[in-house]
C-alpha cells in the first residue's frame, strides 16, 4: 500500500540528488500525450477528414456551453485555460486505469493546480474592482471582519487541494485494500466507480469550482 | 500480562483514532442525501431543467463533502503517516 509516491529515480545536479517521484514521470508521460495529441490536432486542421479536428471542436464547444452558463460573457477568456485543465485532469485521473499512480493522487500536484485558480481568482478580483476597490473588499462589511475575509480566501485553495487529492487517494487505497483482500474478480465492477466514474467527477467538479471561484470574483 | 510498550500504544490509538475520525463522514452523508432528494423533487417539478439542476447538484455536493475528505486525510495521516510516532 502506497501512501506517498515512490521515488523512480535520482536526479543528479551538481552536488544534490534530487528525487524523481512516480508522480514526476506520470505527469510528464500526459503532459507528452496532450502535446503529441495537440500537435496532430493542430495539423489535421483544415483538412477532408480531419478527424481529430472535430474531436477537438466537440471539446471545445462542449467546455464553451458549460463555462457560458456559469460564467456568463466573461467566459470566452477562460476557455483555453479551464479547458486545458479538464483535459490534463481527465487523463492524470484515468492513468490509474493504466496501472500508473494518478499524478492527483499526491498533494503537490492538487495544491499546485488550486494554487493557479487562486492567483486567478484574485487577478481577477483586481481587475474587475481596481486595486484599491480589491483591498476594499477585504474591509467589508466591517473591518473587524479582515483575519476571517483573508482566511477565507486562502480556504478555497487548500479545500480545493484536498477535495481532489483525498477522493483520488481514498479510491487508490480502496483499491488496493480490495485487491488485498480478494484479488479476483470483485474488483472488476469496483474499477468502473473507483477509477473511472469518481475520477471523472472529481476532475468535472474541479473545473466546475475553478468557474465558478472565477465567476464569484467581482 | 507484559507492559505495553509506548510506540505500540500509539499504534494502537492511531488506529482506533483513524476509524473514529470517520464518524464525520455520517454528517456528510446525510447532507449530500437532503441535496438529492430535494434535487429529485426540483426534477420532479421541472423536468426540462435536469441538466441545470445536475449540475448544482454535483458542485453542492462537491462542497459539502469537504467536511468528510478532511476525515478521510486525517485518518489517512494518521494511518500512513503518523507524526506521533516520532514525538517518542
Amino acid at each position: 500500500m502506497e501512501f506517498f509516491p515512490r521515488v523512480v529515480f535520482y536526479l543528479k545536479f551538481l552536488d544534490y540528488k534530487v528525487p524523481v517521484t512516480e508522480t514526476v514521470v506520470v505527469t510528464w508521460c500526459v503532459m507528452v500525450i496532450l502535446m503529441v495529441f495537440s500537435y496532430f490536432a493542430g495539423k489535421s486542421v483544415g483538412k477532408k477528414d480531419g478527424v481529430l479536428q472535430k474531436v477537438c471542436e466537440a471539446f471545445y464547444e462542449g467546455m464553451e456551453n458549460i463555462l457560458v452558463e456559469t460564467m456568463g460573457e466573461s467566459a470566452s477568456a477562460f476557455i483555453p485555460y479551464i479547458g486545458t485543465l479538464l483535459a490534463f485532469l481527465l487523463f492524470s485521473n484515468l492513468s490509474g486505469l493504466f496501472g500508473a499512480r494518478p499524478p492527483t493522487a499526491d498533494l503537490s500536484t492538487t495544491l499546485m493546480l488550486a494554487s493557479i485558480t487562486f492567483f486567478l481568482t484574485q487577478k481577477e478580483g483586481i481587475r474587475r474592482k481596481g486595486l484599491l476597490g480589491y483591498i476594499k473588499s477585504f474591509f467589508e462589511p466591517s473591518p473587524v471582519l479582515f483575519p476571517l475575509n483573508v482566511i477565507g480566501s486562502f480556504s478555497t485553495p487548500v479545500s480545493m487541494a484536498f477535495r481532489l487529492f483525498g477522493n483520488i487517494l481514498g479510491g487508490l487505497i480502496i483499491m488496493n485494500l480490495v485487491y488485498s483482500a480478494v484479488p479476483l474478480f470483485i474488483p472488476v465492477p469496483l474499477h468502473f466507480y473507483f477509477d473511472i466514474f469518481a475520477e471523472i467527477l472529481q476532475a468535472f467538479i474541479f473545473v466546475m469550482l475553478t468557474a465558478v471561484f472565477i465567476a464569484m470574483a467581482d | 500480562m507484559p507492559a505495553i510498550d509506548g510506540k505500540a500504544l500509539i499504534l494502537a490509538f492511531s488506529a482506533l483514532g483513524a476509524g473514529i475520525a470517520m464518524i464525520g463522514g455520517l454528517g456528510t452523508g446525510i447532507g449530500q442525501g437532503i441535496a438529492a432528494g430535494k434535487a429529485a423533487e426540483a426534477v420532479a417539478r421541472q423536468p426540462e431543467a435536469q441538466g441545470d439542476i445536475i449540475r448544482t447538484l454535483l458542485l453542492g455536493d462537491a462542497v459539502a463533502e469537504t467536511s468528510a475528505i478532511y476525515c478521510l486525510i486525517i485518518a489517512l495521516i494518521l494511518i500512513f503517516a503518523n507524526p506521533l510516532i516520532r514525538l517518542l
